[in-house]
């Protein structure tokens, strides 16, 4: 008898068949208890090593905001217009920094774990999505902390402050999308791992992190503009702002901020599930 | 007779290996391998192999170093694609390979508890299995090793953990790559025992060993892969005998 009648008369499946995307869906939601308690286990083990422990979470954006006032804010002076540098400099400082830590962790996810993933058999995208979820907890310590910077530096806490939830929860999504599809070109393009850091360099200096972007906008070629003001960090970076610092007038803010937020999210969320999706049987072979 | 539980029809696997003939890492080379394609060999691994396995089967793998055994068992359990011809499986395949720690720099507990929410275990099953993973494995029995990190277990231990994870879930197929040898006598024996209650689960054990006693205790059936092509499948004691023989002769 033919093998493939009798496979299908016995129920048997092709082996190493990829699911289809609801049934993955399925799975990964199956998973849940998995990504989290990982996400959890990478925390631990991250900071084992560090007498400091998981207070480096807090250390690390800190030490950040600091150096990059000391060289922008002190030196070169790019503040003009902004009234509170420092808490401008803080938020932009810490927001890409949760993107950036995504980024370079969902590089890594498949060939950091690849004895999990050749050892046992569950949806790989459980992996980029764990570590953005610890990248998301680290986030959220930063801002406890961002929080205090803020009204130190002389800001009042105002009902604008609860647009936090809807910026991080699409950054989120935007981070994991991002993640899944750094996560399936770094499985395959091992080279990728060493040219993270200038790419991520670049975009922190496209994203008006250290500086108002509007102060060079105008100047830039065509093209370059359109990239300028569609660049999701800025609409991240710059809505994080305008929830939490008041001196910042609401009159300036660009419009489309929330637009570009909402499209990237979900471009990059949807998109890069499905991206992910497609090589699924394809991680962790040789 | 009884359900099949596998089928491999006429498979061919083939696998290339980059950068074979010597990788050289000066720069001028690099920049080479950028221009040209890297050099590239195939290895022709599995050669038109056809066979079925039942449910309550247990089915020894033999052959010499190099014969194709690992390459088979992982593209039966979905892990290497094959060149032509298929395998249909029950379920999913779960393949115990001998790369034993799952994530090193965590304990063992935590990867007692991460490997079976990752087998997709809800977490009560998780915490009810955690007590019977870590007695079966023995890694207890020296003293407290299940709160150390896996990288501080010797290859023995992690081996044992790793198998007791894996068999603490019922599979309909499950592939043991050499990992029973690892252990000692006793993890042996108790090892063996949780096959034969697997195999009576209607599942199908595929055993690789080279401790050629091992497949004569556990499986009923052997399958000697020699270049890659099937020499012999049957009753293992005739299989592993004729095996025995070929290999004093050379």
């Amino acid at each position: 008898m033919e093998a493939v009648q009798l496979a299908r008369r016995h129920g048997l499946n092709l082996s190493g068949r990829r699911p289809g995307v609801g049934e993955y869906l399925r799975r990964l939601w199956d998973r849940r208890a998995f990504i989290v308690t990982f996400a959890r286990a990478k925390v631990t083990a991250s900071y084992a090593s560090a007498t400091l422990g998981s207070f480096w979470t807090v250390i690390t954006p800190l030490v950040n905001a600091g150096v990059y006032y000391l060289i922008f804010g002190v030196l070169l002076g790019t503040d003009h217009g902004v009234t509170n540098f420092i808490a401008y400099l803080c938020t932009g400082v810490f927001v890409f920094h949760f993107t950036q830590q995504v980024a370079m962790a969902g590089t890594r996810s498949i060939a950091d774990n690849l004895n999990l993933v050749r050892a046992l058999h569950f949806p790989r995208a459980s992996l980029p999505l764990a570590l953005t979820l610890v990248q998301l907890q680290q986030l959220l310590a930063a801002l406890a902390v961002l929080a205090a910077i803020v009204l130190v530096t002389g800001e009042r806490l105002t009902w604008s402050w609860l647009l936090v939830v809807p910026v991080v929860a699409l950054q989120t999504l935007f981070n994991a999308g991002l993640a899944m599809i750094l996560a399936r070109l770094a499985a395959r393009t091992t080279d990728l791992k060493q040219l993270m850091p200038f790419v991520l360099r670049t975009w922190l200096y496209g994203s008006g992190v250290f500086y108002s972007l509007d102060n060079f906008i105008d100047d830039a070629p065509g093209p370059l503009a359109v990239l300028l003001n569609w660049n999701p960090m800025v609409a991240y970076i710059d809505l994080m702002r305008y929830a939490l610092i008041e001196s910042l007038p609401d009159a300036r803010m660009p419009g489309h901020l929330w637009l570009s937020a909402l499209v990237w999210a979900l471009v990059a969320g949807l998109g890069g599930f499905l991206f992910f999706w497609q090589a699924e049987e394809e991680y962790g072979r040789e | 007779m009884s359900e099949p539980t596998v089928i491999v029809d006429s498979l061919d696997v083939v696998y290339q290996v980059r950068g074979a003939a010597g990788r050289v890492t000066s720069p001028i080379a690099a920049l080479g391998r950028m221009v040209r394609r890297p050099p590239r060999r195939e290895v022709h691994a599995v050669r038109n192999v056809t066979f079925t396995a039942y449910e309550g089967q247990a089915i020894g793998l033999i052959g010499t170093n190099g014969s194709g055994k690992s390459t088979l068992l992982r593209t039966i359990a979905g892990l290497q694609p094959p060149r032509r011809g298929r395998v249909f499986t029950r379920g999913q395949p779960s393949f115990l390979g001998v790369n034993a720690a799952l994530m090193r720099d965590l304990t063992g507990e935590r990867n007692v508890v991460l490997g079976c929410l990752a087998m997709g275990m809800s977490p009560a099953e998780t915490r009810a299995k955690y007590q019977e993973i870590v007695d079966f494995s023995g890694i207890n029995e020296k003293g407290d090793f299940i709160s150390l990190p896996m990288r501080t277990y010797s290859s023995g231990m992690a081996a044992r953990l790793r198998f007791a994870i894996a068999a603490a879930k019922t599979h309909d197929v499950l592939i043991i790559d050499e990992a029973l040898t690892t252990g000692d006598a006793r993890f042996q024996k108790r090892s063996e025992d949780r096959v034969r209650e697997l195999r009576r689960a209607a599942g199908t054990v595929f055993l690789v060993s080279h401790a050629n006693r091992s497949i004569r205790d556990t499986c009923e059936r052997a399958i000697w892969l020699e270049s890659g092509e099937i020499r012999l499948d049957g009753p293992t004691d005739e299989v592993v005998d004729a095996y025995e023989a070929y290999t004093r002769k050379r």
